[in-house]
């Protein structure tokens, strides 16, 4: 889906854009530096699970928003999975009107507090500013601003719902309440469909409640902006396992019509090297889901948890840096990162390894686990590790690791967190023996309207692309809910 | 949503809980099982489905005082309503005619047994079934388990009720005495354990039905992981039930005491804030 150039033009002329670019020079819109988040003091942060991130005050949004040229050809939307019209919600914050900002974000994205705080907007929208690529100077800093209109909305009370069409009475189902499906189902409340939302968990949100921590993403943030979904009138059933509590059939026997599959990749990877089911050897989901779904770390709480005097993280991926600046905070003396290849490989966004290693994670790249060790009652006391050295890139484009033969040696830990990936969630597939699914377990669609190999069965976000991230979730679903419509209506019209 | 409608104690420590659930009570297949949590605050902890009644929309669980989270469930009444409820889930037993089946309960395992009984012997199967606790007073489910059983062996470690013995002593007398096509084997893990050792000699196939720890029940975390036949399992979604000559039970055993310690202070905590209230 693409945003009319047209549109685009039309809103751009518009006489309070107009005017708003006439305040300032180009020359000294770029002359402006860009603004710095402030973040709590590392010492102080690790003692609790307070947000890293501060955010803006009034004054640096609005001088950061200056720096956006309003360009006639904004390439930066075209660096958004959701197609936020970035000038138009820049420019309101450069106008001092911080509401209607947020407004124009919800046209588009059903989650922008969130998309805010956890996008890679380096790779995304900053990375088609026009500041990058022609000034070669530091982007207008989007992510930034698209989270600060969010939180004044919230923080001033004047959240607004965005306009819904009239019911018409059809009823669409929406299997998984993690970012593909939150995002499906407001844009089909949007168009008038009935939308029911079901979801395995006791709670509403998928990996933004039980994986992303606390210090990154409130969980109070993520409710607010399902709250609004209510009020838009989509439905939400918890504790509701499609295929298990009830099946696709007797759903369309209550008068569902179309479904849209947004289960991701719950499924965490082992390694299957000897000692891994040694106690104290946990994936990655299982250690945050105790602490962030449950909140195991709080005596309140019945869920309990080991934490680990040494810990060592397996991987190099956001969930790792998640889990292991999760340790940090739980009272570890030493938190590790364990990652076979280099710091460069690290798929973990720029941002997160940096607060890592200022809140004193240890990182040993370039290291491989290759097996546990346990004390008699079977409790991990140490990992055997040996170091790497990297090849010839891989298909996947990196250099590949080789082991250095005779390099092993021992560290003492207490608490492993196994992080190297997930796998597509196999309770949809495995409930619908003709649904078409490759052999990674994702399942097939078709690319552009993600629609699967059952016509009423569409499909988006991890379930379809393996682990992959909270944007390209959201793009997943607005697609599917564009292209679900069209199926729906050409279906009641013919 | 999720309420009690009948409750029963069988023992001092052990609870029938009745409980509304239509959706799952029309689902739910012999060896399925759900998740409970009781309260904001609670911890999720699977309980296998002892009994289901579509017509009415109930399921049936049967619940032993063993720490914070059972306690709270136990404590229920008729009219509360369990905060969360979710399933069926795992893979339902695997039912046929295989001849002659022994079926063997240890402690609250009976529970979870009755319904494999009942399909068992709804199979057409010969149906012999064992089961067995410490004491007479914590022998359950005997008259419903009778009904659907060709013979049945209750055993009592202290002999205060049918046999004195375990559950292994009946096992080998059924064995020697006759041809068992199929063994199926719930209790506590020390007890599927020796339950297993027992029917290999005999080369009987076993199905033991593992009760690990849990969180999610849905295959998202892999606490509940446990070795068979070489490779990593995860008990919630390829069981509860496995092939109990492939099952390293010792691994399964350690397993289960990761949180013995917190598990014992919080149980200290919950009954003296009680003490106090």
């Amino acid at each position: 889906m693409t945003v009319s150039k047209e549109y685009l033009k039309a809103e751009r002329e518009q006489s309070w854009r107009v005017d708003i670019r006439g305040l300032m020079k180009n020359k000294d819109r770029t002359a402006l530096v860009r603004v710095h988040m402030g973040e709590v003091d590392p010492k102080e942060r690790i003692l609790s699970n307070i947000e890293v991130n501060k955010g803006l005050t009034q004054e640096e949004a609005v001088n950061e928003a200056r720096r956006c040229l309003d360009c006639p050809d904004p390439t930066c939307i075209t660096g958004c999975p959701v197609e936020i019209n970035i000038p138009k919600f820049v420019k309101r914050i450069e106008q001092g009107e911080f509401v209607e900002a947020a407004k124009v974000l919800k046209q588009t994205s059903t989650l922008p507090a969130v998309c805010g705080r956890v996008c890679p907007q380096e790779k995304q929208c900053e990375a088609k500013c026009f500041y990058k690529l022609k000034l070669k100077k530091d982007p207008v800093a989007i992510g930034y601003l698209e989270r600060f209109a969010a939180d004044y909305e919230r923080e001033s009370n004047q959240m607004s719902v965005p306009d819904i069409a009239a019911n018409n009475g059809i009823k669409v189902a929406v299997i998984g309440s993690g970012p593909a499906g939150l995002t499906f189902a407001g844009d089909m409340a949007k168009q008038g469909y009935d939308v029911t939302v079901f979801e395995a968990l006791h709670e509403i949100g998928g990996v933004l409640k039980y994986g992303i921590p606390e210090f990154r993403l409130p969980n109070n943030i993520v409710d607010v902006e399902i709250d609004i979904l209510s009020k838009m009138g989509v439905k939400f059933e918890n504790n509701f396992i499609v295929g298990r509590t009830a099946t696709i059939e007797d759903l369309k026997e209550e008068g569902f019509e179309a479904f849209f599959t947004g289960s991701g990749a719950g499924l965490p990877r082992f390694m299957n090297i000897p000692g891994e089911n040694y106690i104290g050897v946990l994936s990655s989901n299982e250690y945050l889901t105790r602490i962030n779904l449950m909140h195991a770390a709080s005596p309140e709480t019945d869920t309990p948890i080991v934490s680990g005097k040494n810990v060592a993280v397996i991987g190099g991926g956001n969930t790792a840096m998640d889990s292991v600046r999760t340790a940090k905070r739980l009272g570890a003396e030493r938190a590790m990162i364990i990652y076979r290849r280099s710091l460069e490989e690290m798929p973990a966004r720029v941002e997160e390894i940096k607060h890592a290693q200022e809140e004193g994670i240890e990182f040993m790249t370039l290291t491989n686990p290759v097996e546990y060790f346990a004390d008699s009652t079977g409790r991990v006391n140490k990992v055997r590790v040996q170091k790497m050295e990297l090849g010839e890139p891989d298909a996947s484009g990196r250099r590949r690791p080789i082991p250095v033969e005779g390099s092993e040696y021992e560290i003492e830990v207490d608490t492993v967190v196994v992080s190297v990936g997930v796998s597509p969630n196999p309770l949809i597939p495995s409930s619908l023996p003709q649904l078409e699914t490759t052999r990674w377990g994702t399942i097939v669609v078709d690319e552009e309207k993600l629609q699967s190999s059952i016509p009423e069965m569409f499909a988006g976000g991890d379930i379809v692309r393996g682990g992959a991230t909270v944007i390209l979730a959201m793009g997943d679903g607005r697609n599917a809910a564009a292209a679900m419509h069209n199926y729906l209506q050409e279906k009641h019209n013919s | 949503m999720n309420k009690i409608v009948d409750k029963e104690f069988f023992s001092e420590n052990v609870v029938r809980l009745e409980i509304e659930a239509p959706r799952i009570a029309k689902a739910r297949r012999a060896g399925h099982f759900v998740i409970v949590k009781v309260g904001k605050n609670g911890e999720r902890i699977p309980l296998t489905i002892a009994s289901a009644n579509p017509e009415k929309g109930t399921i049936t669980l049967v619940v032993q005082r063993v720490g914070v989270s059972s306690r709270r469930l136990a404590e229920l009444n008729i009219g509360d309503e369990i905060t969360d409820l979710v399933g069926p889930l795992g893979q339902a037993t695997h039912i046929e005619n295989f001849g002659t089946v022994l079926a063997c309960g240890g402690g609250v395992g009976v529970a979870p047994l009755l319904p494999i009984v009942e399909a068992m012997k709804k199979a057409g199967n010969k149906v012999i079934t064992v089961i067995a606790a410490r004491t007479k007073d914590l022998i359950i489910l005997e008259d419903q388990i009778k009904q659907y059983s060709d013979e049945l062996i209750v055993m009592t470690d202290d002999g205060t009720y049918g046999e004195k013995g375990l559950v292994t002593d009946a096992m080998e007398k059924v064995l020697q005495r006759e041809k068992v096509d199929l063994s199926v084997v719930i209790g506590p893990a020390i007890m599927m354990k020796f339950a297993s050792l027992t029917t290999e000699k005999y080369e009987v196939p076993t199905y033991a039905s593992l009760n690990t720890i849990m969180v999610d029940g849905t295959g998202m975390c892999g606490a509940c992981r446990i070795t068979v036949g070489g490779k990593t399992k995860f008990v919630c979604v390829d069981g509860p039930e496995f092939d109990a000559h492939k099952v390293d039970f010792d691994e399964m055993l350690l397993r289960l005491n990761g949180y013995k310690e917190i598990e014992k202070e919080a149980e200290q905590n919950y009954l003296h804030s009680k003490d106090k209230k």
